[in-house]
């Protein structure tokens, strides 16, 4: 098949960016979209070009790295697959492709498909640990977990932390990602003990990397590559609320005798 | 203090603040809403229209208590503030949000977002321009052709008799529709109360509310202009 595409040039943070047109004639449906990029990227090394920067790691799904917008649609059109896992059959012959980075305040570009996506991983830091006894492994099942609990901080666990539902938000809002990350910690025992200045700091650490704010669209959920419910930010909220205004009071201080 | 402050500072906080003075908004807009209703009650046997009664009742409620006219001015009062909260509040998140793309994409699909969730910063624009107009038209009456105060049945039968004014109150309501339908969900999703349970009988609590205000809003209107209603005494 025959495809166009029209791929995100920029040589650093500081150069102005730019579309260059490639015609990719004999591409086969069944490869990936990777591997189209990768021919391409052969094709440019032969003529003593520079290659289309990009990230993939895994190739399969898991380790968020492929992070690109293609035709308008982090990951493309296909829903909860990456874009590695997207294949070019779900073009049709002689498509128009635009491939963009991640576009976002928060994401400095680094160079042509490749952006800076750090500040996911200070948002983690700010919150995303959990206070466990070390030593000795403790015994499976030591500890019961309702089965609906597990399910859905494993829901939210699956977050390979891509960074497209910031691509996807109209606000570049990060929620989705803050909210699976608090979620899948707060909603099993072992995440209990910090689980109010966990959702404060995280939050905090939302704002500070200048992510937009939630508007509820809905778009970072029908963009996830592993389907996260918009139902956790709700979770975030209700925990925001709850930390901030149902603080406990202080049950040590002294009782005033009469 | 410091607790509010920080909640405040936050973009969440921010949500809910937006949120909580949304509803009251809202509630304020559903009793204007049942309160022109009373349009349809037609006259008293003493001849005074049961629109320009509700219009006085709501003047002289709490008077013992409070002096007259004061608790329909502490009520202006309290929605004034909690509408300037609002839109303070969204343009800071607005700013905020704008800020954070600086280069947009050539090409962007939006595959889930309802268009009452993608305007609501321009509808809610609207609807604040509508606002100032609507004060100006009826209820300070300076951009009335005729403007007798007291007189609520007359002054909006003679407003409604221009097509123009219908149509754009028309238009209005529409946007207020669209606003509140997004605003009613987010209500529900902002404060952490919407769940997968939960979420199909919200939707529906939006569409229902946003509907019946909307259309009860506009029979008022439109019955006045399409003549069902009576003028009023010596016209």
């Amino acid at each position: 098949m025959k495809v166009t595409v029209h791929v995100w040039r920029q040589k650093n943070a500081s150069a102005a960016g730019k579309f260059v047109t490639y015609p990719m004639d004999d591409i086969s449906p069944d490869m990936s979209f990777l591997e189209m990029l990768d021919v391409l990227n052969d094709r440019l090394e032969e003529r003593g070009e520079e290659p289309v920067a990009f990230e993939s790691d895994c190739r399969e799904g898991i380790c968020g790295n492929c992070s690109m917008v293609i035709n308008g649609t982090p990951h493309g059109p296909m829903r909860n697959t990456t874009a590695c896992q997207l294949h070019m059959r779900s073009f049709s012959d002689g498509e128009d492709i635009y491939i963009e980075p991640w576009r976002a305040k928060a994401f400095p570009p680094i160079k042509d498909l490749v952006v800076d996506r750090g500040a996911l991983d200070r948002v983690i830091q700010a919150g995303g640990y959990i206070s466990v006894r070390t030593g000795s492994a403790q015994d499976a099942n030591a500890l019961p977990i309702p089965k609906l609990d597990v399910d859905l901080a494993m829901d939210a666990a699956t977050c390979i932390g891509c960074g497209a539902c910031v691509a996807a938000c109209p606000n570049s809002s990060a929620m989705l990602f803050t909210a699976a990350k608090i979620s899948h910690l707060g909603l099993l025992p072992q995440g209990q003990t910090e689980r109010m200045e966990r959702v404060r700091n995280m939050v905090r650490q939302h704002d500070d990397e200048l992510f937009g704010s939630c508007t509820n669209y809905g778009e970072c959920q029908d963009a996830c590559p592993k389907g996260i419910s918009i139902n956790f930010i709700g979770h975030l909220n209700r925990d925001f609320l709850k930390a901030n205004f149902l603080k406990v009071k202080n049950p040590r201080r002294e009782v005033e005798s009469q | 203090m410091n607790v509010s402050c920080e909640f405040y500072r936050s973009s969440v906080g921010k949500k809910v603040v937006v949120a909580l003075t949304g509803a009251v908004l809202f509630l304020f807009v559903v009793g204007h809403m049942l309160g022109n209703l009373k349009t349809f009650m037609g006259m008293d046997p003493s001849g005074v229209h049961h629109l320009d009664m509700y219009a006085h009742f709501l003047r002289e409620f709490m008077a013992e208590a409070m002096g007259h006219g004061n608790f329909l001015w502490l009520t202006r009062v309290v929605l004034l503030g909690c509408l300037l909260l609002h839109v303070v509040t969204v343009a800071q998140l607005q700013a905020r949000s704008s800020e954070a793309r600086p280069v947009k994409y050539k090409k962007q699909t939006l595959r889930a977002s309802s268009v009452a969730a993608r305007t609501m910063w321009y509808g809610g624009m609207l609807v604040f321009l509508f606002i100032v107009l609507h004060l100006g038209h009826l209820t300070l009456g300076s951009l009335h052709s005729d403007f007798v105060e007291g007189e609520v049945y007359r002054n909006v039968y003679i407003a409604f008799q221009n097509p123009l004014i219908v149509i754009g109150y028309f238009i209005a309501m529409c946007v207020l529709g669209f606003h509140l339908y997004h605003g009613v969900w987010s209500f529900f999703q902002t404060l952490g109360l919407d769940t997968p349970d939960r979420n199909c009988a919200l939707r529906l609590v939006a569409k229902v509310a946003s509907f019946v205000i909307v259309v009860g809003f506009l029979s008022v209107p439109l019955s006045l202009s399409l003549g069902l209603l009576p003028p009023p005494v010596g016209m």
